[in-house]
């Protein structure tokens, strides 16, 4: 080790000479000594050369071939090790490299550009560096022009920028996402004038760089994709340059790349979903990329940019659920690493393993947005070999990567009421699901519980088994969460657990989730909340003894609920709900009394039953005419009562409204007056 | 000199010559062409239409054969009925395509669209039997072989175009829906037709065999699986042959041009990659003369100088001389032989100073200080390949001919008939080279150089088959004396009298020589025909315009020229054809044979392709 640092020593000391050709002959030896040799290059660093190298780089008295060789050797440093990126960007590389893009020689500028190409490249380099200062993209974007070597790598700095945010996303099935703020800013420079001209250059890196670019610019992106749909290029729409990037015969990756642009146009909204090139050629194209014949990498990119493109759009499910067999081809994902690979080709294996996590979550997401909407595709996918218990399996593996997509999955085929009757239950998918549920992250549960919501529904044979494992606590906690979506979740599940359920049930989820918490989500900020919460009190109060024995323990804060939204600035869907909780109460055998010796409660339903909506009307209506219902105890008191309050009048008007609905219930209440 | 090479493609289908096609034909033929290039229809005609005769009688077509009815009763499936295309599948297609669409599904929708052998029952649809596949619309089902069917794609119905994609290379098949590909199956049969089938009133559907463009972008797939062959023949491994490789390479660029007479570049090609040349330098050169003479129309000279450098070689071959004649004629009416050239032009001189190369020996065989009569044949080898020149032997000598009259009635009785081929192939190129060299009227130079500057190989896929080729000489550009001989009007032998009395003199002479090869070696067709086209341009006031005046075409001239400088080669013990063309003719060859034996990534190999 000392003998390696003394002669790295010479090589820094050499830097030093005070003779100028004898510091280039130094930088020249050196550039030759650390090729390829990583133990080199940290030796250096450690030594201190990078410091020295970039003040000759920043010398204008060093001549032009001492800058240059300092730039080719800087870069050289840069491609080793992580550490190595950590050490230059640390001794402020970048300021000085971009510094030396304002010198007048195109050979230096090369150097540079190629230098920052390779830092940008790492994923240790933070992309914010690039544009702190507001001056350095226009004036890359001006160097566009110079030559082919600074297109290459200006175009791929653009481009690579943001690996580092690879895959934080959950919808994004892209190499490296741009924040939009990044977009916005190439954008503003013209980015896509200066960029699209490239994509007919006759050098291949070039168009293939310039051509990932417009993938990272686009994705996401309105703007950008809306400016590009119409953008020419040598006469020709950019979107017919990209279909032709996608024929057969063209590179893999540029076929791939180019299918990505279009994806990410189309789901941007500037090209609709039934044009040709999204139907003929951008599906096709990704549908081809998940066949055997490509590289692992290739498929997984390709089946996660499908899934993508067709997530939003039931007719482009249908089209890719056909071709070429997909929904069969996906099913060869899960075969990694093949107990062939294992035992002859531990190179294979390797490479097997290190895809294989890759490989299975693309294919559960393309899974998850084919069967989305149909009902036929979805039975395709669960008649696949193996289909469910390959989720199941997936629901428990160690990637939390798969976990998720293989809940997204499940989650997408839980919506058919079939799946849920018979592969759902067959499968015990709800035992990997509930054990999901504890201790996963957000993202995870949100998909989990937005799944149990729907195992938990009445016809689903899932819901006793599930009821029995002690689930309300859970979801109890949920309603809880600070993110709306799992509160949504949460109490969206109680509400369907609540549906048509036993009374002891009932008497839990009340007594697990609390008054207090059943009023907090009664003023909850969502409204999606604040209805499932409706819906969870109405299931609540279903059936007459449940009512009454709810209503004998809560019923005074229920009934201050009630009253609270019915005077609160609410929408109408809210104050139905609420109308409908109170028409269950009044169904109730000693529940009744409740609203009977409540003249403010009786006063706001006449007010709803003149209202100018007729669904509030109804639902008003709908429990006075449980209130005076004939063949109850004390019907006759309540009805005189209800008479006095001056009820008949308004029920004899409304037995005279257009809405045939509401004059019959109105019509059938006065009958049991008559009675 | 450029020793660029061009090779010629597949013949012309017979199609293509006819003259009042239809606006649509012709789109049809422009797209069977591209889609299918290494098709020779004159072998395995493209399926254009259903065939009238192989269809069930419960069908009925229309608009020329594209649309087909159902016109049975449909009760149930024994009433199904299905119809071919006319001809099968050409394995040298590498990817089929054809479409249906489905103009209307009638009562019930039960439309097939498949593929099946000559010979399956046509009261079914394709599919239900023994070699027959077939994709079912109303249920989506594939059918292969067999009556129950698996589910495959989705049902289609009115206004779905359903695409057959055959793919010969890897023997799989897929359907399409709409432009959509399928899941693709396999497929082990040759000689499959187009089959659609129907079975309930009402439903009609419209096939497209490539009349119109296809939904399905077929040509795209095509690009692929040609991207995928030339791959593969560029990553053929050569294994341990590979330093062999360049002196191989080598030997096949110099034996090249050894072979054609371009010396000056053979020579600094040997002496650039230190090789050594398998022929003397003069013989190639004398070599290179007589073919320039052939080329140039002076084929009187050409005789004289080839009997006199090679003495006893036209006798050995009655039936070369013979043809030679026959172009030594035709030249004459041409006015370009110096038979009569020097009686038509003033300055006899003109013809003497023939401007070869520099260092091309003096033309005169009696005159020629290279050349003493008497001289020993030229060690041979018995391989045909000459051994490497000694450095002593500075000249070859060779015994010199005695008179150029002798030749046309000495004879030998073991000479194979040798120009048969060669005279059949100087007719059958007529046709062809008649598009580039029709315009020849004014200047024959300007032509020539046109032409000749490629090095532009000509040869129709017979020949090639035979590892024979066409070769055209490069003239000197500034070889103007020979060529200006058309400028001034063209006349029956340059308009000179005594040059006519001298060419049906010269006629007489030739008809004399055929009845003399006629006793010795029995009628010969060709001859026959040959002379009587010869004779037949003194029947037209102006030859150049008349129904055989092809032959006065100085392109004519290029099969003799390289069927005399073979002979010449042949007798030396050289190679009759350079290893280059042979190589080449062995590939055509090989990618014509891997058509016959339904071979499909043919279509994708062709030599054409890597020629520039």
């Amino acid at each position: 080790m000392q003998e390696v640092t003394a002669t790295s020593r010479h090589y820094v000391d050499r830097l030093f000479d005070p003779d100028p050709q004898k510091v280039l002959q130094g930088v020249i030896d050196m550039k030759n000594a650390v090729i390829g040799n990583n133990k080199q290059k940290a030796n250096l660093i450690v030594l201190g050369a990078v410091p020295r190298l970039l003040y000759l780089l920043q010398q204008s008295s060093s001549g032009l071939d001492l800058r240059t060789e300092c730039a080719v050797v800087l870069g050289s440093l840069a491609m080793g090790t992580e550490n190595n990126i950590k050490s230059l960007v640390d001794c402020h590389i970048i300021p000085a490299l971009l510094q030396g893009l304002l010198s007048p020689e195109l050979i230096f500028i090369e150097a540079c550009l190629r230098c920052l190409r390779t830092v940008f490249i790492s994923p240790v380099t933070p992309v914010q560096l690039l544009y702190t200062d507001p001056t350095v993209i226009p004036h890359l974007m001006s160097l566009l022009s110079s030559s082919q070597k600074t297109q290459e790598y200006i175009t791929q700095i653009f481009s690579l920028n943001a690996h580092t945010h690879k895959n934080t996303h959950d919808d994004a099935p892209l190499l490296c996402v741009q924040t939009s703020d990044h977009q916005t800013v190439l954008f503003n420079h013209s980015a896509v004038q200066h960029i699209a001209p490239l994509l007919i250059s006759p050098s291949y890196k070039v168009r293939m760089q310039a051509l990932k670019c417009f993938s990272v610019l686009a994705y996401e992106n309105t703007q950008v994709s809306m400016t590009l749909v119409n953008v020419l290029v040598d006469g020709e729409p950019l979107s017919q340059v990209f279909v032709r990037m996608m024929q057969r015969d063209q590179p893999v990756e540029m076929q791939l790349t180019a299918a990505k642009c279009l994806t990410f146009m189309c789901r941007a909204g500037a090209i609709q979903t039934e044009e040709s090139c999204i139907v003929l050629k951008t599906l096709p194209c990704l549908v081809r990329m998940c066949s055997k014949d490509h590289l692992l990498e290739e498929r997984v990119d390709g089946a996660e940019t499908l899934a993508y493109l067709i997530e939003p759009d039931v007719e482009l499910q249908r089209i890719a659920s056909t071709t070429d067999h997909l929904v069969a081809m996906l099913a060869d994902y899960f075969k990694y690493p093949s107990s062939v690979s294992a035992i002859t080709d531990i190179k294979r294996l390797d490479h097997d393993l290190k895809h294989a996590h890759e490989l299975r979550q693309a294919a559960f997401k393309l899974y998850a947005s084919l069967g989305s909407n149909d009902e036929d595709i979805r039975k395709k996918i669960t008649d696949t070999e193996n289909m469910m218990d390959r989720i199941v399996s997936g629901l428990s593996e160690s990637s939390i990567k798969v976990r998720l997509a293989a809940v997204r999955c499940l989650h997408s085929l839980s919506r058919s009421v079939q799946q849920l009757r018979t592969s759902f239950h067959d499968h015990a998918v709800w035992k990997p699901l509930m054990k999901l549920l504890q201790n996963a992250p957000d993202d995870v549960l949100i998909m989990a519980s937005s799944t149990l919501c729907n195992l938990l529904l009445e016809f689903s044979p899932s819901k006793e088994p599930i009821l029995e494992s002690g689930v309300i606590e859970l979801l109890c906690s949920l309603t809880q969460s600070d993110s709306p979506a799992l509160r949504i979740n949460g109490i969206w599940a109680l509400m369907n657990m609540a549906f048509q359920a036993d009374q002891k049930v009932k008497v839990e989820i009340v007594g697990c989730l609390g008054t207090e918490q059943l009023f907090r989500l009664l003023s909850d900020p969502d409204n999606s909340v604040l209805m499932k919460t409706l819906g969870l009190l109405r299931n609540l109060l279903s059936t007459r003894p449940h009512i009454d024995q709810i209503m004998s323990s809560h019923g005074k804060q229920i009934m201050q609920a009630v009253t609270l939204i019915l005077e609160a600035e609410q929408s109408i869907e809210v104050k139905e709900q609420t109308l409908c909780i109170l028409a269950n109460i009044a169904d109730g055998n000693t529940a009744k009394d409740l609203i009977m010796t409540n003249d403010d409660m009786l006063q706001k339903i006449k007010y709803y039953m003149s209202h100018s909506s007729v669904k509030l009307q109804l639902a008003a209506t709908f429990c006075i005419s449980n209130l005076i219902w004939n063949e109850e105890d004390g019907s006759q008191e309540r009805q005189d009562k209800l008479r006095e309050l001056g009820f008949v009048d308004v029920l004899h008007k409304l037995s005279q409204a257009s809405d045939p609905n509401l004059s019959d219930r109105a019509k059938t209440a006065m009958q049991q007056y008559l009675a | 000199h450029s020793a660029g090479l061009h090779y010629p493609g597949a013949s012309v289908p017979a199609y293509s010559t006819f003259c009042c096609l239809s606006g649509d034909e012709q789109d049809l033929n422009e797209r069977l062409k591209r889609l299918y290039p290494a098709v020779n229809e004159e072998e395995t005609p493209l399926p254009r239409s259903w065939s009238p005769k192989d269809k069930y009688s419960y069908i009925g077509l229309s608009q020329n054969n594209l649309r087909v009815h159902y016109k049975g009763h449909g009760k149930n499936h024994k009433d199904a009925a299905s119809v071919r295309a006319t001809h099968p599948i050409p394995a040298a297609c590498g990817i089929y395509y054809f479409e249906v669409k489905i103009v209307s599904k009638g009562r019930d929708g039960y439309m097939g669209i498949g593929l099946s052998a000559q010979g399956v029952n046509m009261n079914r649809l394709p599919g239900w039997d023994k070699h027959s596949y077939g994709y079912h619309g109303d249920d989506g089902h594939s059918f292969c072989s067999s009556g129950t069917g698996h589910p495959y794609g989705p049902t289609f119905t009115t206004g779905d175009v359903i695409g057959c994609c055959v793919n010969l290379i890897n023997n799989t098949c897929f359907y399409t829906k709409n432009g959509i590909s399928l899941e693709l199956s396999n497929l082990r049969l040759p000689n499959l037709y187009p089959t659609v089938g129907l079975q309930t009133p009402g439903e009609i559907v419209d096939a497209n065999f490539g009349q119109q463009p296809f939904v399905f972008d077929i040509e795209d797939y095509m690009s692929e699986w040609r991207a995928k062959i030339h791959g593969m023949i560029a990553r053929f491994p050569i294994g341990d042959r590979l330093g062999e490789w360049q002196a191989v390479l080598q030997n096949m660029v110099s034996s090249y041009l050894v072979h054609h007479g371009y010396c000056a570049t053979a020579t600094s090609f040997a002496r650039a990659t230190q090789t050594m040349i398998q022929e003397d330098q003069t013989s190639i050169k004398n070599r290179q003369r007589i073919q320039k003479l052939v080329l140039a129309g002076r084929v009187g000279e050409a005789i004289e100088a080839t009997q006199q450098l090679y003495p006893g070689l036209l006798e050995r071959n009655p039936n070369l001389l013979f043809v030679l004649k026959c172009r030594q004629f035709v030249e004459m009416v041409n006015g370009t032989d110096s038979e009569v050239r020097c009686l038509a032009i003033r300055s006899p001189k003109s013809q003497d100073s023939y401007p070869g190369s520099p260092n091309l020996s003096p033309r005169h065989g009696a005159s020629n200080p290279h050349l003493h009569t008497g001289g020993t044949e030229s060690p041979t080898c018995s391989n045909g390949v000459t051994p490497l020149k000694s450095k002593n032997r500075s000249s070859i000598k060779y015994p010199s001919a005695s008179s150029s009259a002798s030749s046309s009635t000495s004879s030998s009785p073991s000479s194979i008939n040798y120009s048969e081929s060669n005279s059949s192939d100087s007719t059958k190129s007529q046709p062809r080279s008649a598009n580039s060299t029709q315009e020849t009227s004014d200047s024959e130079m300007e032509i020539e150089a046109e032409h000749y500057s490629n090095g532009v190989v000509d040869g129709s896929s017979a020949r090639i088959m035979n590892g024979t080729y066409k070769h055209e000489e490069i003239l000197q550009p500034d070889d103007n004396s020979v060529d200006e001989e058309c400028s001034n009007g063209r006349q029956l032998c340059g308009g000179n009298q005594a040059a006519t009395e001298r060419m049906i003199q010269f006629g007489r002479e030739l008809q004399a020589l055929n009845e003399q090869l006629c006793r010795e070696y029995g009628k010969n067709a060709a001859h026959k025909k040959m002379l009587q086209d010869a004779f037949s341009l003194l029947a037209y006031s102006d030859p150049w315009n008349c129904p055989v005046g092809q032959q006065l075409d100085p392109t004519q001239r290029e099969s003799l020229c390289s069927a005399l400088n073979s002979a010449i080669l042949e007798s030396q013990n050289l190679p009759k054809h350079p290893p280059l063309m042979l190589a080449l003719g062995q590939a055509t060859a090989c990618v014509q044979l891997m058509a016959r034996v339904r071979s499909g990534s043919c279509s994708f190999a062709r030599v054409d392709n890597f020629l520039h």
